[in-house]
Order: structure tokens, then sequence, then C-alpha cells
């Protein structure tokens, strides 16, 4: 794999270190002081430190409001507050992430041991494949950190991933009507899922994950359409063979395993060329951006594609 | 409901029938349809209209099985569905897509979906405008004819909504079935007005039949 060429930041764009900890102070003293964090989505979150990170964009933040009530987490329900609303009963706590497939050394992990991995703050960008996009500050740490721990054997040439079942804390997985087959299921090549920019992400705006956005631990890969960063992870498996992901099973024409963001390649029934940034504009004035090659992260990430027809292989 | 009362309970139903694009579009600036409030209010007004095509598609089923006859309001029902078609195709060119006509007839060349969506509104327009008394003495049994066109736009409306969203959950359901089963019922009406009225008594011309033989 070349090597990972981490993006130009001007200096004077990165938050200087004692502000940034002041914050931190600040929201310590907070939660201290028994503030709550407003909104049954916060209902388990809880102040989180992470150190400052080189990922950073010279972009407005997504409202956390926004971020923590306008999700896609079908397990909930498929309306887009759906999840802030049905996730109350959830309980991201105890939980541990089985590690396994083709390891030398599969694991269990616990979330206080993958509480204390070497957390940091992250903005990426986050594309829909609907058409939609944010800009979110996550706390997490490289999906290669436990990758690395449980030795990969040689012939490990994917990564697949499995979403909780639990029908009486998930009300979209119970009833007559169910829009998606359990567990939701993902995916990644090797290469993919020890690329620097792929996190497992364990917090959000300074606090633990909210329920309705993969509580207690999910995927960010931001160059890839949303629905590729698995939530509520609990098994991570080496495996030989391309896996099996969800949305490509409902519908294989319209979502492809790499499902890397691509302006030129439309979905079948909309165009990807464009996005909305939620929360900017409003009513009257919302105003779409052009989505860009692999979601803005074609520098570092154009080179796991070298030589791959992105068009057959969307 | 007393005959004199007919009237103005059809134009009760007009307001009716708006408050709720009334509504949402109070909502939606007020910062009520959360926070992607342009795709809200479009999808609400798209989903308003296949309701009311549904209650126009429901008068004749209502009136043969269930003897209830609320054909006076047929015609404000259509047209209102129409008024919902026309707001939610002009929500998607002004607020969503700020007017980039490129943009808008590209769509329509090349998404399915909003072709089918484009032609159901063109061919609503016809409907709409004979909508009204004089239209139907002038054009006769051409009128019922050219009005049966609603039960192509009824099935192309379903589509359009099946092709727009990712997966075909519980809401899209129950207005596709609803669509799909009044639809059904015309294929199956007249064997089943035959059998109600005993296989015996000569069967009487239904309504479009009858205009042909006047006409």
């Amino acid at each position: 794999m070349p090597a990972y060429r981490p993006p130009h930041i001007a200096a004077s764009e990165i938050t200087p270190r004692d502000i940034y900890m002041s914050r931190r102070n600040f929201m310590g003293a907070a939660a201290a002081a028994g503030l709550a964090f407003a909104g049954a989505d916060s209902a388990f979150a809880a102040p989180l430190s992470a150190k400052p990170s080189a990922f950073k964009l010279d972009e407005t933040l997504t409202p956390k409001e926004a971020v923590t009530t306008y999700n896609n987490f079908y397990e909930f329900g498929v309306n887009k507050d759906d999840p802030a609303a049905n996730s109350g009963d959830f309980k991201p706590t105890p939980w541990s992430v089985k590690v396994d497939g083709m390891v030398g050394k599969p694991k269990d992990f616990g979330l206080e041991e993958l509480m204390k991995m070497n957390l940091e703050e992250r903005t990426y960008r986050m594309r829909c494949v609907e058409g939609w996009s944010m800009v979110i500050p996550w706390i997490g740490f490289p999906l290669s950190a436990i990758l690395d721990q449980v030795e990969p054997l040689g012939s490990a040439k994917y990564v697949s991933f499995e979403t909780v079942v639990r029908p009486e804390e998930m009300p979209g997985q119970k009833g007559f009507f169910q829009p998606l087959p359990w567990p939701y299921i993902e995916g990644l090549r090797l290469d993919e899922a020890r690329h620097p920019l792929a996190i497992l992400a364990v917090g959000l705006y300074g606090e633990t994950l909210p329920n309705p956005n993969g509580a207690p631990i999910r995927l960010v890969v931001p160059w890839k359409y949303g629905f590729k960063s698995i939530k509520s992870i609990v098994r991570i498996s080496l495996v030989e063979k391309q896996p099996e992901t969800t949305w490509k099973n409902a519908n294989a024409r319209e979502y492809g395993f790499y499902s890397n963001v691509n302006p030129a390649v439309d979905h079948p029934r909309w165009s990807q060329a464009t996005e909305q940034r939620i929360g900017e504009g409003g009513f009257f004035g919302a105003n779409r951006r052009p989505t860009l090659p692999f979601n803005g992260y074609a520098d570092q990430v154009a080179s796991l594609y070298e030589g791959l027809d992105l068009k057959a292989n969307y | 409901m007393p005959r004199r009362y007919h009237k103005a309970s059809v134009w009760a139903l007009y307001v009716v029938g708006l408050i709720p694009a009334a509504w949402y579009f109070y909502l939606g600036s007020t910062g009520g349809l959360g926070f992607n409030p342009v795709k809200e209010f479009e999808h609400q007004l798209g989903i308003w209209a296949l309701r009311f095509i549904i209650a126009t598609l429901a008068i004749t089923p209502l009136r043969d099985l269930a003897g209830i006859n609320w054909v006076r309001y047929r015609r404000a029902l259509g047209l209102i569905a129409f008024y919902y078609v026309l707001l939610h195709f002009s929500v998607y060119l002004s607020l969503d897509l700020r007017f980039d006509f490129g943009a808008v007839g590209g769509d329509i060349a090349k998404r399915p979906y909003i072709t089918i969506g484009f032609a159901c509104l063109l061919m609503l327009i016809p409907l709409a405008v004979t909508s009204n008394n004089w239209s139907i003495r002038k054009l006769a049994q051409g009128w019922n004819r050219l009005h049966r066109l609603i039960y192509l736009i009824a099935a192309g409306g379903a589509l359009h909504y099946v092709l727009a969203v990712k997966s075909v959950t519980l809401v899209p359901f129950i207005h596709i079935g609803l669509i799909a089963l009044l639809l059904a019922y015309r294929a199956v009406r007249r064997p089943i007005m035959n059998w109600k009225r005993g296989n015996n008594k000569p069967a009487k011309p239904v309504a479009s039949q009858r205009a042909r033989q006047n006409g």
C-alpha cells in the first residue's frame, strides 16, 4: 500500500490546544455540576475526552442536534427522526466486540478496553447515498489498531462487520413489516479497513456516541456512502472472500460493495452529482453543493483503487 | 346530509383538503420540518397528492359496495389531488432545485421516476381543465373516455413513489397497496355488479355505457 499522505492543513486552521482544552474543561465542569445534556437521544451520552488530531475541515460543523436527530438507522425505524425517538430503551453498556475469523489471535474486546484506545477527535464529512451530507466531529481510533492486535492471517482479504440484533430494544427489528433482514452486515477490503482514515468511532461532539448514531461503537469510512459505516458493531470477522452486505443483498444494482462516494456515477434512480448539507440554508435558502470524488478524500484514498473501474465497481 | 348543505360541504372540502399543504408550509417556514425541510415538504405534498387520488378512486367502489353516494365530492377530490401534484412539482422546481431548469430537464429525461411523475402532472392538466359542467356537456361520452386517464395517472403515481424511495417500507406499501386494490376493482367491477343485481334480472348498463347509449 502506498504511503499515507496526510492532508495539507495550515497551522492557522488548527484550533490552539489551550482553547481546545478549555472547552474540554468547561464540558467536564458542566457534567460535574450535574447539568444534564438535553435530549432523549443523549440518555447514555457522557463527556468523553480525546486528543485533537490533524483531521480537521475548513467547513462548518453540522449542528449537534441535527447529527443526533436526523439519522438512518433502520433498526429503530425507517424515518429520519425514528432513531432519536425510538432508541431510548437501547442499552449500549455492557458491550463487547468479537473479532474473529482468519486471525492469529481472535479476541473479544470489552467496551472499557476500546474506550481506552488512543482516542482522537476527527472531523469528517459524511455523505449519505440519498443525497445529503453532514460534517461531524467524531471521537475514535483507527480500525487498524484492533486489526493489528488480532494478527490477520495472510489469507484474510476482507473484513466483515455485524450490527447487534435486539428486537426487544430495537423496535425496527420486530413487527410485521421488516424493512431489511437482520443483522445488518457490512464489509470492506482489508486494505480499505487498514487505511488510516477508517476509524471505529466511540463518540461525537465531545461525548460518547448517542444511541441514534450507533452507540456504543461504529465504523466511520468517510470516503464511502454513509450506509457502509455500520453502527452498534458486535462482530468483526476477517474473511477470504468478499463478504455479503445488507444493501447489496437488498438491491445489488443500486448499492454496490464498494459504494465509494462518486459524483460521476449516478444511483440508478437519482443523481449523485450534488448534495444537500443538512442544517444549511433552511427552507427558503436550501442550496445543493457539488459532491466531491471520494467525498473529498481522493488525495488520501484514490490510490487504493488504481486500475479498478469505478463505474463497474460502484 | 340535507340537500341544501351539499354545495357548502363541497366548498368545505376544498378548504379542509388544502389545510395539510398550508400546515406543512407553515411548519417549513418556521423551522418545524426538521433538518431537511424542503425535502420533507416536497415528500408530504407528494404523499397527500396520492391520498387524494386514492380518495377520488374510492368514490365508485364506495357507492357500488357500501351504497354510499359521494359522487358530488369526486370533482373536488380530483382537483385537490391536481393542486397537490402541482405544488409538489413547484416546490421541487423552486425551493429544491432553485429554478435550475437544466437540472430539471436532466432529471425528467434521465430519471425514470421523475419522467413518470412529470408525465402524470401533464396528464392531470386536461382532466383539471375539463372538470366543469360545461366540459361534461360539450365532450359528452368523450369526457368519460378522457377521464379514464386517472387510472393511468394513479398507477404512474404509485410507480413514481416506489421508485423514489430507498426501500418500500410500510407507508409506501399502504399507499401503493390501496391504489393497486382500487385499480384492480375496475377490472372486476362488471361481474361484481352483475352478481349483485342477480343473474336473472337484465343487467343495467353502467354509467359509461349509459352515456354511450344516450349520446
